[in-house]
């Protein structure tokens, strides 16, 4: 429903701006660039010169960083060829929106309650330098580490990260025992401590298992985004981008080379898929 | 105890991916094993899964009603209780089709919660160490 409005939007900025174009068709030549064409319409003040508008150039369309996505076909295996990661630009999280939260809740059928005790993937954090007093909002979820504490810890290897980099808990084998979200450096992970009924086909969960981020793994292996990915760009703030990190070629990849990324608490230097900007002191 | 009636999908031009008396005995190896895969491997879409099972075989009753898992009137559960095996699956698998399940309540109440909390968080600022 917001890309459809982004789409709007769009369209009507090329409208006002055809607009503008054919009006100033009357008076004068058209050109792009904005200097030549006052400086030809004041020459021209009186003149009717017929003209014809060639091309209309886009200026403001961002680019769609949300291009990788998996092709695998899903009765071949997932392989180490790629690895899934995000990169989180905290400059344009905006303090106060919660639309990640939100689609991560309606994906996975989560009540989106935040106490101690509840269940939350996805949370809003919001640092605060000690130095500066500078505050900094981000999303936080299961980091997607490599060498990850959660599966050094588990007993039954029901935490395990998948060949392509997602951190999973298998359910049907965890026994509950919350070893992992005591070694989990994020706090990502949580207990389902009651029953729960009519969970969704792609996220399903039950009482007396741990569970967090899975990087929403299905939409991921249909070659979709994770909901709070695509709910932020349906925002328009384009503050997370999702894609293969093992793809030089991939968005996100150019991305953290141009500008580079910083992983959370990289001192435990866990390797984390999630990469963060803009973590200012 | 009586014999089990089990629901056959009302749809008669469906058909098992399976015998019946193979599914009878083995059902549970088709599903482990799609199980391993799913999890471990990313494989999906392949017929043998636990949700292909209850597309077909869970729908309403007469009364218009879905049988839940703690009924006999469930498919599943309608053998299982008979030979007293318990069954895990449904306490994190969904007992019935998704289009069966009413979604509607939560959303917007949800959203207007998360944003009270982040409101009262953001005057604490507090999180993670960098
Ligand atoms: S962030 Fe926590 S739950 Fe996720 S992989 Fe790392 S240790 Fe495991
Ligand atoms: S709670 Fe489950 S996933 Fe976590 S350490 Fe224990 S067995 Fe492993």
């Amino acid at each position: 429903m917001k890309k459809s409005e982004n789409t709007t939007d769009t369209t009507a900025t090329n409208a006002s701006r055809r607009d503008f174009l054919a009006k100033a068709a009357v008076v004068g030549t058209v050109t792009i660039a904005p200097g030549v064409l006052l400086h030809q319409a004041a020459r021209a003040a009186t003149a009717e010169v017929e003209v014809e508008v060639v091309e209309v150039i886009e200026l403001d369309a961002e680019p769609d960083k949300n291009t990788s996505r998996s092709t695998r076909p899903l009765d071949q295996e997932v392989s180490d060829k790629n690895r899934w990661g995000m990169l989180i630009d905290t400059n344009k999280c905006a303090r106060g929106c919660t639309s990640c939260v939100d689609a991560c809740n309606e994906a996975n059928g989560l009540e989106g309650k935040t106490g101690p005790q509840d269940t939350q993937y996805i949370r809003k954090v919001t640092l605060k330098s000690k130095s500066t007093g500078h505050e900094t909002s981000l999303p936080l979820m299961c980091q997607h580490c490599e060498s990850a504490p959660c599966v050094d810890v588990c007993p039954t290897g029901a935490s395990f990260i998948r060949a392509d980099g997602i951190a999973l808990v298998d359910r049907h084998i965890c026994i509950g025992c919350r070893y992992c979200m005591m070694a989990c450096p994020y706090k990502a992970r949580s207990f389902v401590h009651e029953d729960i009924k009519n969970q969704k086909l792609s996220a399903p969960r039950g009482k007396g298992t741990v569970e967090a981020c899975n990087l929403c793994v299905t939409r991921v292996d249909h070659g979709g985004l994770p909901a709070c990915v695509e709910a932020c760009t349906a925002e328009n703030h384009n503050a997370m981008i999702f894609g293969d990190l093992k793809d030089p070629n991939s968005p996100i990849s150019i991305e953290l080379r141009k500008y580079g990324g910083k992983q959370l608490r990289s001192d435990l230097a866990l390797n984390t898929g999630v990469r963060y900007q803009g973590l200012n002191e | 105890m009586p014999f089990p009636t089990v629901h056959e999908p009302k749809d008669e031009s469906k058909k098992c991916i399976q015998p019946e008396d193979e599914m009878r005995r083995n059902h549970m190896k088709y599903i482990l094993h799609e199980r391993d895969e799913t999890m471990h491997e990313g494989i999906r879409g392949e017929p043998e899964g636990l949700s292909n099972c209850i597309d077909c075989h869970v729908e309403p009753g007469d009364n218009g009603e879905i049988a839940g898992i703690e009924s006999k009137e469930h498919f599943c559960n309608a053998c299982h209780q008979y030979a007293a095996v318990q069954i895990d699956c449904f306490q994190c698998h969904a007992d019935r089709p998704q289009k069966y399940i009413k979604r509607d309540e939560h959303s917007s109440s949800l959203h207007q919660q998360l944003q009270q909390t982040l409101a009262a968080s953001e005057t604490s600022a507090k999180g993670v160490n960098q």
